[in-house]
């Protein structure tokens, strides 16, 4: 029940997102904007300062991610359609999931697209480990995804969801955000610190386990008004 | 029509009573101490003003909004010790639709079934059939008018047969044949064993449709009594000339 429950939200997410392309479109034209706005401000002569592509990384992802967090719940609260989804007689932490499933898909195709943009205009070797890499992207994305879902629902009958969002969502990733940055540069360097890589990889895993298990337990009561 | 709750294994109830219910919000009082039962085969019209606390009982019903204090019971059990599975057996059609405009009639139905873990090859064409919208089912609903679009909530909402329907201004928007269309079906489902409440301030809509009446004023029940002719003068009166 809880599963099928939580594939049959991203699966009509997707549906709705196959037909608009909206938050699609709109997340990685902002994140590939950000992207080349700081190639242009940080490589010179074709050499970018060291690490620099592991923090540009890292923010296309999480300032795309805040921007796809908004507008899926949005489309849930044009038509007050989240409290139909709450009126179910389903898990209210399987929504949850359904609805941070849908996200993580958006951001894996975002970075699908930074990762080798970013590797050719900042000339950064990303794919030196490639599964050290995934394992990252896949960590730090989970623990952002996981705190702004949790958050964008809560938001949805704010009238200040738009600002208050990004308040509340950066100071707590931050953690998730270092860890990605960190892991991201060492194995940027030249050999790649694998040793490194590892230490941040298992801190962020384990922000994810807390993060994850929190938003779990506290989605239900938060969404009961 | 059939309570398909009885076999699936959630928990059926024949009435369903708020005992001394209140809501707060802040320092806003939306209910206050407010008891009321409804039973099966009852249509209970919860009248008042714009902002009497209507849509926080309709809540409060729903199980969307916990009491700040009181109880809501479904037949003896408490709502909080029924759980998920009691919302299984609840209906609800609110002045905003909860349908998907950005996804055909048919996608929402299927869905929407799917979630309350029916057969939606068996249930979404007759619904759509019900809603006069079996010729324009792949059709997205950000094309449809706000009739169609209610008619389709009106199934979204009845879909899986609930014990408690609950309306919220069900008339908004619609034409006089629509409005006949949906008094005919609030009537056919009380008269199958449901449990009807719907909130309205159309007098004229709720006089003949209603069996009891319950009256609100600033989250305080002030009338709660058997329905009859001359509900706009007793309503007046109840409410203090409004």
């Amino acid at each position: 029940m809880f599963l099928r429950t939580a594939l049959l939200v991203l699966k009509k997410d997707f549906a709705i997102e196959v037909k608009t392309l909206e938050i699609l479109v709109t997340t990685l034209f902002f994140a590939v904007s950000c992207v080349l706005v700081f190639s242009f401000a940080f490589v010179k002569e074709g050499q970018a300062p060291p690490d620099a592509a592991a923090g540009i990384l890292w923010i296309a992802i999480a300032f795309s991610g805040t921007l796809a967090l908004g507008r899926t719940f949005e489309r849930e609260r044009y038509a007050e359609t989240l409290r139909a989804l709450l009126l179910a007689p389903a898990p209210r932490p399987a929504l949850y999931v359904g609805k941070l499933l849908g996200i993580l898909v958006l951001l894996a195709l975002d970075a699908l697209i930074l990762v080798p943009l970013i590797a050719l205009l900042f000339t950064a070797p990303l794919f030196a480990r490639p599964l050290l890499l995934l394992l990252l992207l896949a960590g730090g994305t989970v623990g952002f995804a996981a705190v702004g879902t949790l958050f964008a629902a809560m938001l949805i009958r704010s009238r200040t969801r738009d600002v208050l969002l990004p308040i509340l969502l950066y100071p707590i990733t931050v953690p998730v955000i270092i860890c990605g940055v960190r892991g991201t540069a060492a194995l940027l360097e030249s050999p790649p610190d694998e040793t490194t890589a590892v230490m941040w990889l298992g801190i962020l895993f384990a922000l994810d386990v807390v993060f994850l298990t929190l938003a779990l337990w506290t989605f239900e009561p938060l969404m009961t008004e | 029509m059939s309570f398909d709750g009885a076999q699936d294994g959630s928990p059926d109830f024949d009435s369903v009573r708020l005992v001394d219910a209140s809501r707060h919000f802040g320092r806003r009082r939306a209910l206050t101490k407010v008891s009321l039962t409804a039973r099966a085969g009852d249509i209970v019209g919860l009248l008042g003003p714009n902002g009497a606390g209507k849509s926080t009982l309709i809540g409060l019903l729903s199980t969307i909004v916990a009491p700040t204090s009181g109880e809501v019971r479904f037949g003896n059990q408490l709502s909080r010790e029924l759980g998920a599975a009691l919302r299984q057996r609840i209906g609800l059609l609110a002045h905003e639709l909860y349908v998907y405009p950005e996804l055909s009639a048919r996608q929402n139905l299927t869905f929407f079934a799917q979630l309350y873990g029916l057969n939606a090859d068996a249930v979404v064409t007759p619904a759509l059939e019900r809603a006069g919208l079996g010729d324009r089912g792949d059709d997205d609903v950000a094309g449809f008018s706000r009739g169609m679009r209610q008619r389709l909530a009106l199934e979204r909402a009845l879909l899986h047969h609930p014990r408690l329907v609950l309306f919220d201004e069900p008339f908004t928007g619609l034409d006089d044949s629509a409005v006949r269309v949906v008094s005919d079906r609030l009537r056919r489902l009380a008269g199958d064993g449901s449990i009807v409440v719907v909130a309205t301030h159309d007098l004229d809509l709720a006089d003949g449709l209603v069996t009891r009446v319950a009256v609100i004023r600033e989250g305080r029940l002030i009338a709660d009594e058997q329905a009859s002719t001359g509900l706009r003068a007793r309503y007046r009166s109840a409410i203090g000339g409004a």
